[in-house]
This record gives structure tokens, sequence and C-alpha cells, in this order.
């Protein structure tokens, strides 16, 4: 099997294959971040603790692209989730674009696909939530 | 006319649209030179001038001075991405209300004929040879358009979805219709870049951009440029009475950052530093929300203008679909919203948006509007934001005499 690494260091890939997010959470006011914290925007505090985020949610808000930046493929749904209280900035995939099948409030859950492969062979997963 | 009190003394913007023929530095001295007419004073009187332009010459004020008249007055070049021009106007406002001098100009231009969609521009981002972790999130490739969307149609979109997620009621056809509106409001305005009625079957079948932004729901690139100068009540007291009659009271002129809130980092909160800088604005002008005969907002798209007649508090908190469907954002409706054209056809050069809006007031409230005048106009409320964020709202008044 080739090697791994996942699209941002916040998804995670278990020993089950199962994929996580990962946040930052304030030790102090619990506000959850996902990237590297210099303190928290909330309350200034530098407490941080990794805490896993629920892998089901609800779109909250979501957009089907048809006109990106040049080299995006287009379209995909960009999409708020919440995962039981904690918003996630994902794709949904797995699904068509369309508004028939991406509605708000719809329920989802996390995913992984295969970015690319680069020149040493190694697979980048990515991820995004699918219908459930 | 107390005082302490700031006034618009002369403010002008260039027409809006393509200007292959000017840079940015005619089209900024052009709006310069016509505010400093407007307003009866030259570059002599000005203590301070403050400049935006985001995407052209760096030191624009001072090549700006170049052209117009240097007389060694303080610069100050800001940049606040779609709140610029507020920004500058703001900062000559404080250099006045510091006391450093009782006149200064505040200019924003932009040439963006042609630049495609707003925060889509440059190069296609390749992915590395070696997937080697870098950035903040520890990304081993681009990932715009993997994880969301940094497009600014998008990005605007899901705001606007988010309302309809919370509150309801805005679907496609509703963010079409906003858009209906502002394009039959542009039709009065001779410096909108686009001055053409659209009906709603023509706006929701347009070129889709970001459902359900199609293209004539997103503000449209131009050149432009809008200057005002800005005067000291003291100052105001000893100029001709045709100037004192002319000028507009700046009543609130309020500048806000977004402050933490859950998930605003997930997706802008563009809503939160709004409603805040609202509700700074009617305090200090001593305006209640219901006072305002008119608003210029910044609909850069129409999912944009939905969430911020509910920030601007046209309406009770969650009725801003209700507001709409009642009809009170048009011209002929209680709250005339963007009688200019707003963003979406009268164009976003977006250094000149935030000062441009504010001529658009004035020009009501003077009563020099012509075939679009909002009749009787004496309050008004000009709003912009800039993603990042920052959020200029400005309340303006008319002359008592
Ligand atoms: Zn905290």
């Amino acid at each position: 099997m080739s090697e791994r690494i996942t699209l941002v260091d916040y998804l995670t890939l278990d020993d089950a294959d199962e994929p996580h997010l990962v946040a930052n959470e304030c030790g102090t006011c619990g506000a959850r971040y996902f990237g590297r914290r210099n303190a928290c925007a909330s309350c200034f505090g530098t407490d941080f603790a990794k805490v896993t985020v629920p892998s089901e949610g609800v779109v909250r808000s979501f957009t089907i692209v048809a006109q990106a930046a040049p080299g995006v493929p287009v379209p995909f749904v960009a999409a708020v989730v919440d995962c039981d209280g904690t918003r996630v900035r994902s794709n949904l995939i797995n699904v068509d674009p369309d508004p028939e099948h991406v509605v708000l409030g719809m329920k989802v859950r996390l995913a992984t696909y295969l970015v690319g492969t680069d020149a040493s062979g190694t697979d980048a997963i990515g991820f995004g939530f699918e219908p459930m | 006319m107390a005082s302490d009190d700031v006034w618009i003394l002369g403010i002008r913007m260039t027409k809006f649209g393509k200007h292959p023929d000017k840079d940015s530095l005619d089209l900024g001295a052009e709006a310069a030179m016509a505010a400093l007419a407007d307003g009866g004073v030259t570059m002599r009187d000005m203590g301070v001038l403050a400049a935006g332009n985001l995407l052209g010459v760096s030191g624009y004020g001072q090549q700006l001075q170049k052209q117009i008249g240097q007389t060694g007055i303080p610069v100050y070049n800001v940049a606040n991405a779609c709140a610029t021009g507020a920004t500058a106007l703001r900062t000559a406002i404080m250099a006045i209300k510091a006391g450093e001098c009782d006149m200064g100009l505040a200019v924003g231009v932009e040439k963006l004929a042609g630049a495609g969609l707003l925060g889509a521009g440059g190069q296609a981002k390749k992915d590395a040879d070696t997937w080697e972790r870098s950035g903040r999130m520890g990304a081993v490739a681009p990932v715009d358009g993997r994880i969301g969307t940094d497009g600014m149609p998008g990005v605007f979109a899901q705001v606007g979805m988010e309302y309809g997620h919370k509150y309801g009621g805005a679907t496609f056809e509703l963010f079409a219709r906003i858009s209906e509106k502002n394009h039959a409001h542009s039709t009065l305005n001779p410096l909108a870049t686009y001055t053409k009625r659209m009906s709603l079957d023509q706006i929701m079948n347009d070129v889709m951009i970001a459902y359900p932004n199609t293209r004539s729901m997103c503000s449209a690139n131009c050149d432009g440029a809008a200057a005002a100068v800005v005067v000291s009540g003291e100052k105001l007291k000893t100029l001709g009475p045709d100037q004192r009659r002319r000028a507009v009271k700046v009543s609130a002129s309020v500048l806000t950052s977004d402050p933490w809130q859950d998930g605003c980092q997930v997706l802008p909160d563009v809503n939160t530093l709004t409603r805040n800088a609202a509700t700074q604005a009617y305090e200090a002008a001593g305006v209640s929300p219901s006072d305002r005969d008119l608003v210029e907002l910044h609909d850069c798209f129409a999912t944009a203008e939905l969430v911020h007649y509910d920030n601007l508090q046209l309406c009770a908190p969650g009725e801003a679909v209700p507001f709409f469907e009642s009809g009170a954002p048009w011209r002929d409706g209680s709250t005339p919203v963007n009688v200019s054209g707003g963003l979406e056809s009268k164009g976003h050069p977006i250094s000149a948006t935030g000062i441009a809006n504010i001529w658009e007031v004035c020009h009501h409230l003077r009563g020099e509007a012509g075939d679009r005048q909002i009749e009787g106009a004496t309050v008004g409320l000009a709003h912009v934001i800039g993603l990042g964020s920052a959020c200029g709202v400005h309340i303006l008044e008319r002359a008592a005499a």
C-alpha cells in the first residue's frame, strides 16, 4: 500500500482508516479552531487541547460554485456543516451539485477521497461531507 | 451648526464604467478636483489627504498630489478591502475631530473594468511535485475548491443561504428579485455602469456564478473614483451661504471589525460587525433606525443585501424576507434601499465605493438627484463592508436651513 498524507493537518485517519477532524479547543472558553493558533480570538487564552470533532452534521449553508479561480474544477458544492455545535468549512461530495439534491439542513457525514498522488507515490487524502 | 460637528462640503463621483483612456490618477484627479469645486475650495484649503487605491500604484495619495496640488499636508494611504473609501473618509474626519485641521480631502479610486470575478483573478495554483505541509492548516496542496471556496460570489452566497437556514424564505427567486429591484433603480442613474432594467427571468437565467448568485446578481467590476471634502462646523460658519446650505452633516461616522463569534473563522461573519456599526451610528447620530429616508448598503451580491436589511435594523430581527416582500426597499417604498442601482448595476470600483455611496445619499439630501430624487430626504445612511472584515456606516443629515 502506498504512503498517505492528509490534505490538511487537522484531518486524521485512525488505525481503522476512519477519518476524523481534529480542532484546537481553547482551554479557557472552549472556542474551537482549525489550524495553528497563537492565542484564542475569543478570550486571548493560550492553552489549547486537541479535540475530535463529531463526524456527522447538518448543512447550515451552501453554495454551488459554477465559476471559480483558474485551475479550480467546477462545479463543486462549498458548505458550512454544523457538527454538533462545531462549524466546519467543507465541500459536499458524493452528491449531484444542484439545488434539487443539496438542501439546507440536510444530514451529512465525513468522507474522504483521493486528492492526488505525488512524484514519490504518496497519496494525498482530502475530506468532504456526503449525504447520509 | 455645532462647532464640533463635521460636514461634507463637497463631494463627487465619476461616471462608473469603462475608462480605457484614463489611468487611476486621471480618475482620482477628476473626482478630487470636482469635489473641491463642488465645495468652493482648493487644495490650498486642505489640511489632510486620505486616499485609497487597492490595485494601483503604491503611495497613491502622494502620486495624486503631484497631479492636483502638492501643499505639504499629511497624506494617509489607507487599505481596508471594500471599506477602503469609507476608511479614507473617516481618516479625514478623525483628523478634523482631533483638531489637527479644519478641512480635509478623501479620495477612493479603482481601475477594475474587465478584472473578472471579485476574488477569482490571478494564475492557477498548481499542486507541488511532492506533498509538503505549509501554512496554518498544514495543507499539502491548495485548498480553494477542495475545502470550500475562496471566491467572493460563493462566500456571500453562503452568507445569504445561512440567513435562509436560520429564518426561512430565502429562495433563489427572492434573491433574484432583490437584484431586479436594483437593476430597475439603476435606470435613473446616469453615472451607473449598467442602466438596463432586467426582468426576473433574465436575472435567474443569466450565467450562474455561485448558486444562488447569477452574473447579474454580482457587483459589476468597473473603473471609477469618488472624492469628498470635509470641513469642521467651526470653519463652515465662516463660509458662504451656498456652501452652508449645501453642506451635509456627518451625524455619525463609524468603523468596526468583526468581533469573535462562533464559526466566524469558518464562514466570515458579516452580520455582527454591521449590526454593531449600525447600533453605534444610530446612537451617535441620535436618530432611530426608522428615521432614515434612504439607505445605500453594500450589495456586493444580491445574497448580501438581504442580510443587511436585518443587520442595519431596517426590519425586526429575522424579518428581512417579509421586509423585502412588502416592497419597502423599492424607491417608492417606506425605506428606499440602493436607489443608485447598488453595486450590482452602478458598479463596484472597490476603493471608490465607500465614498460613492455617500455621494448618492448627499445628492438626495441636497435635493439635487433629479429624476431619482427621494422627495424630502433629510436623513440617509451609507454602509460598506470589506471582507476580513471592516464595516463603515455613515449617517448623513441635510443642513437645517
Ligand atoms: Zn478562549
